[in-house]
């Protein structure tokens, strides 16, 4: 029932409004819908269909390596997950791997947005030597890190340490969720900078300058005024990060193959499903994943984001 | 003062920008160097170059690994553009009822992790009769760079001034004009900056590669992954071949930056 | 005017225009009509790229027949041909597999048979292919594959660090002789061994299994109970753990083959224990600073007279495949005695695929480039018993693995156990302890 509909049954006069932005809301909302429908059907058919496949796979028993066993499972899969001791180290290491690096690149980022979001010599060429770390494959950049920078031997980051006096540090033997924060770190940070900057560009600059103009400070500008702005950057940067550093797991196989806490669940899943040969359990376990991934999205966004929780849609 | 200030600064994030840009740095230094000079300890700065790597990571074959990238890449890109931006538009300037409840299904496509579907999705593909094919490979990136593309999109139709939306419908501007004509060439540097990500992510892009091509279909990250040997030194070759596969994506990047930053800014119109 | 109708439309349009396009599948592969063209799968190992880049010799030889390559790192390798062959794509007219999967996927009917093709074919002299390495791969008389190239662990020792300490190093030395040598040779300078320390079952557990064994222990008894907290395990483990503590390179959990190989070549350790297939590379001048002054021994033991492990990389047929005369033909040829002559002449003497064929090491040409490694090699190839590797029977033949799908799972597990022990954050007992119902799950599996 739209608000016009509701107007004309009742019998009330329709408001005074300039005729051509008179609200056929109807015709509105078939519009809108129409364009929102083509993305919708694309994506239910491509991601629903592989979605509900695995789910019915997670009820099988079904080993790559044991066909004759294959069958009906019921909720075995899902009974291993949890008695499986890995499961919730590896929930943990998930949080505080990918947790400080979204947090970490989503501070820095925002460190060398404030920097480049000025004109200096060269900044083109900077700007694009500073996104460069986020367009090398993941796989590579792993690779990069572990044997260019910090190998104990003949890594940069040693050598560059022992040149200033200090002890090298044997990166994956004593400080395994480091090494693969500072990777993760290392390629999103980029990412993070490119929407900030964004952000900070949008900025009116006529609003700036008046406000330096009523002699507020630089600090003050930035935390009353740039802040707040850069809100709405900093949740897609946040969301989207978060999500795409969340199934991240080339720098665990390539560096610690899941010791010292770092087995986080992409990671857990790819053993699973390609050491363990257990397509059941994998099923399951990426299922459980996805539920809990609802969860915790349901609630942050709903609290955190503008959109999600004023309503607001622009 | 001022200068001087300006000028530190400068220096200083120069410097910041150097350090951040090392690894990369040493990676293309790297592929210059003879296998054994690459893996010395400790690490060689004076040792004769060469472009002897390079040879032979095109004595590979790297023709057919590139032109699948590409058309990977280019195809998804396209369309995830193509549907992204009216979706975007649908869910801000001219929202639909359930925008919150599409825009949480659309990123929820993207909880699920790669390895527990995979497998589903290979058997799938194999009963189409699909796998090894660059069409597959092409339409699954759509379905994975989508709601990137949506929410990405939808934030900067936000940024557009409600008074040139509502100027193009008194004008009496069909929702066609109003998307195409209006309000599309406002935000072309966003959409240069989603193409680019989602150019970025195609291109990159390494399990699904592995796993569902063979020869046919097969991309640039499988054929850097086999560069990492066993039983040999490998860093050398490794490196120059990692520089050959991110340079199409830095040049895209090189020329994209400056659309990318600047567009963003929708304070321009202002 | 974008219609709603229009809009459903456009978008199951674009959803069946998916499934529709297929007739661009990709730029790769191909062969001219009327050829067949092979698929082979096979893993980015130096001796494989040398197969890729003599191919055209055999399609010389045979006209019509293409075969594509599809070079793989051994992780991807494992996961894209397990995938394959287990599900039945058969994308892969002849996959690359180790000596782990090859009985097995015989046992499972995935491999084809390929015994009585080799008997019938005298010049291919099947039985000139190394002992050990054809019953590795073979059950029940029947082979399922043919080695492309086979290695054992040796001892690989810098002669010039030794000699200036004053010490020698035995033929067959023990490891308690070798604990004494690293203490020795530890210096600032250089680390007295190196081990793998990588967590994972080919990894850190290929060197360990083989110095479990020679302690007495195994991972299974012949009724498929796990043995891995019991005591001669454990002592292994900890012997291994503190050499590792004691003398060995910093930062030990990083290591695997490729590291170790760049330490030693580099100067920078004095011993190290790993795939005899080392010694080819670090005896190549271009490749290594230390061609010449290596020595080579046996590996280490305790109570058992060899410990070297066994392990081949063997060419094999899917079941699946629509070509397999031709596919045969491929295999034999990258196996037979004129390919290893054409790689001696072609690409030096030194890249011949090492531990296949007895014939080889009789080449005057090879005898002589490889002087410093054919011999040991050759001797301890002959000399390991992949029937019955340790102090006792065992239900398996296999060396540094348990030939049951379990154990990549298994293997991994607990490596990754003892990793955290190798870098201190728990106890080789706690380790062990945590592995046993692991490996004991699996045990069960095969009562």
């Amino acid at each position: 029932m739209t608000a016009s509909s509701i107007v004309a049954d009742v019998g009330v006069e329709e408001p005074q409004l300039p005729p051509k932005i008179a609200p056929t809301n109807r015709r509105k909302a078939r519009q809108a819908r129409a364009l929102v429908l083509p993305a919708l059907i694309v994506s239910l058919v491509l991601t629903q269909i592989p979605f509900i496949v695995t789910i019915v796979v997670s009820f099988t028993t079904w080993n790559q390596l044991r066909p004759e066993d294959t069958g009906f499972a019921g909720f075995d899969n899902y009974l291993t997950v949890f008695a499986n001791g890995d499961f919730l180290s590896s929930l943990w290491a998930t949080v505080l791997i990918t947790g400080s690096s979204v947090i970490l690149s989503l501070v820095i980022g925002l460190g060398f947005a404030l920097l480049l979001d000025r004109k200096f010599l060269g900044q083109g060429i900077a700007r694009t030597l500073m996104i460069t770390p986020f367009l090398v494959m993941p796989a590579a950049a792993s690779l990069i890190w572990k044997f260019l920078m910090l190998d104990v031997n003949n890594g940069i980051v040693n050598v560059a340490l022992n040149a200033v006096g200090l002890p090298s540090v044997a990166w994956n033997t004593d400080l395994p969720p480091v090494t693969i924060i500072v990777v993760m770190t290392w390629q999103f940070t980029p990412f993070m900078m490119l929407i900030l900057l964004a952000g900070l560009q949008s900025q009116s600059k006529e609003v700036l300058e008046a406000a330096s103009v009523d002699g507020a400070g630089k600090m003050r500008t930035f935390q009353h005024m740039t802040l707040p702005h850069l809100r709405q950057y900093i949740e897609i940067a946040t969301l989207l990060g978060g999500i795409m550093l969340l199934q991240m797991f080339d720098p665990i196989a390539i560096m610690t193959k899941g010791t010292g806490g770092t087995k986080t669940l992409p990671y857990l899943l790819y053993e699973r499903a390609f050491i363990g040969l257990d397509i059941g359990q994998a099923a399951a376990f990426g299922v459980i994943t996805v539920i809990i991934t609802l969860a915790v999205a349901s609630i942050a966004l709903r609290s955190l984001f503008k959109v999600f929780v004023e309503g607001k849609v622009r | 003062m001022r200068k001087v200030r300006g000028g530190l600064l400068t220096a200083v994030t120069w410097v910041i920008v150097l350090v951040f840009f090392f690894p990369i740095g040493w990676m293309v230094f790297t592929s210059f160097k003879s296998e054994n000079a690459a893996a010395s300890i400790p690490p060689t700065i004076f040792t004769p170059l060469s472009l002897d790597n390079y040879a032979a990571v095109f004595d590979r074959g790297m023709g057919a690994y590139l032109t699948n990238s590409l058309t990977a890449s280019l195809t998804s890109t396209v369309i995830v553009l193509l549907l992204a931006i009216p979706c975007a538009y649908g869910l801000s300037v001219r929202p639909i009822k359930k925008v919150t409840d599409v825009l949480f299904f659309f990123i929820s496509t993207r909880f699920l992790p790669v390895a527990a579907s995979i497998i589903p999705v290979y058997f799938i593909l194999l009963a189409l009769g699909l796998l090894d094919n660059i069409t597959a490979i092409s339409w699954l990136y759509v379905a994975i760079n989508l709601p990137i593309a949506i929410w990405m999109m939808r934030s900067f139709f936000t940024e557009v001034p409600l008074e040139i939306i509502e100027a193009a419908q008194i004008d009496g501007a069909t929702l066609r004009t109003e998307l195409i004509r209006v309000v599309l060439p406002i935000v072309i540097p966003g959409v240069a900056a989603v193409a680019l990500i989602c150019f970025i992510f195609s291109w990159n892009e390494y399990f699904l590669a592995t796993i569902l091509t063979t020869d046919t279909a097969r991309t640039v990250p499988p054929f850097l992954a086999s560069f990492v040997d066993g039983r040999g030194q490998f860093l050398a070759v490794l490196s120059a071949a990692s520089v050959v596969a991110v340079l199409p994506v830095v040049a895209a990047g090189w020329l994209a930056q400056k659309q990318l930053v600047r567009g963003l800014a929708m304070g321009a119109v202002k | 005017m974008l219609g709603y109708k229009r809009a459903v439309g456009v978008g199951a349009l674009l959803t069946a225009a998916a499934f529709v396009l297929t007739g661009c599948a990709g730029a790769g592969g191909g062969g001219d009509d009327g050829d067949v063209t092979l698929t082979l799968a096979t893993v980015s190992n130096p001796q494989m790229k040398d197969m890729e880049e003599l191919k055209d010799a055999f399609e010389k030889q045979n006209p019509g027949i293409n075969v594509n390559f599809v070079q793989m790192e051994e992780g991807d390798l494992r996961a894209a041909v397990t995938a394959d062959v287990a599900s039945k794509a058969g994308q892969y007219d002849i996959v690359t597999v180790g000596a782990y999967e090859v009985p097995q996927w015989g046992e499972l009917g995935w491999l084809k048979d390929l015994t009585p093709d080799l008997k019938s074919d005298a010049d291919y002299d099947v039985d000139d292919l190394l002992e050990p390495v054809r019953t590795a791969i073979s059950v029940d008389g029947k082979q399922y594959a043919v080695p492309f190239y086979g290695e054992s662990s040796i001892t690989m020792y810098n002669k010039e660090m030794f000699d200036a300490a004053g010490l020698t190093m035995p033929n067959n030395p023990t490891w308690q002789q070798i604990a004494e040598f690293a203490k020795q040779l530890d210096t600032p300078e250089h680390a007295g061994i190196c081990l793998r320390g990588k967590p994972g079952w080919g990894d850190l557990f290929a060197p360990l299994t083989t110095v479990v064994q020679t302690f007495g222990g195994t991972w299974y008894d012949e009724d498929w109970n796990a043995k891995v907290n019991a005591p001669e395990f454990k002592e292994a483990v900890n012997f291994y753990v503190d050499l590792l503590a004691e003398s060995g390179e910093p930062d030990p959990v990083s290591n695997s083959f490729t590291e170790c190989l760049n330490l030693l070549s580099s100067g920078k350790v004095a011993m190290w224990y790993d795939a005899s297939v080392a010694a080819s590379i670090l005896e190549d001048p271009e490749s290594s600073e230390v061609a010449g002054k290596m020595g080579y021994a046996h590996a280490p033991v305790v109570k058992t007279k060899e410990s070297g492990w066994l392990w081949s990389w063997n060419l094999a047929i899917p079941e699946t495949t629509k070509n397999y005369d031709e596919a045969l033909a491929f295999v034999k040829w990258a196996t037979s005695k004129e390919y290893h002559q054409l790689v001696g002449e072609e690409l030096g003497w030194t890249r011949v695929p090492p531990g296949a064929r007895n014939s080889t090491y009789e080449i005057p040409e090879y005898k002589k480039a490889a002087a410093a490694f054919a011999p040991i090699t050759l001797e301890v190839m002959n000399a390991v018993d992949p029937v019955q590797p340790g102090v006792n029977p065992q239900p398996w033949v296999g060396i540094q693995y348990v030939t049951i799908p379990e154990f990549q799972d298994v293997g991994n597990q607990v490596a990754q156990q003892i990793a955290d022990a190798i870098a201190g954050r728990t106890t080789v007992d706690q380790a062990l302890d945590q592995g046993q119902p692991i490996a004991q799950a699996a045990g069960d599996k095969q009562k």
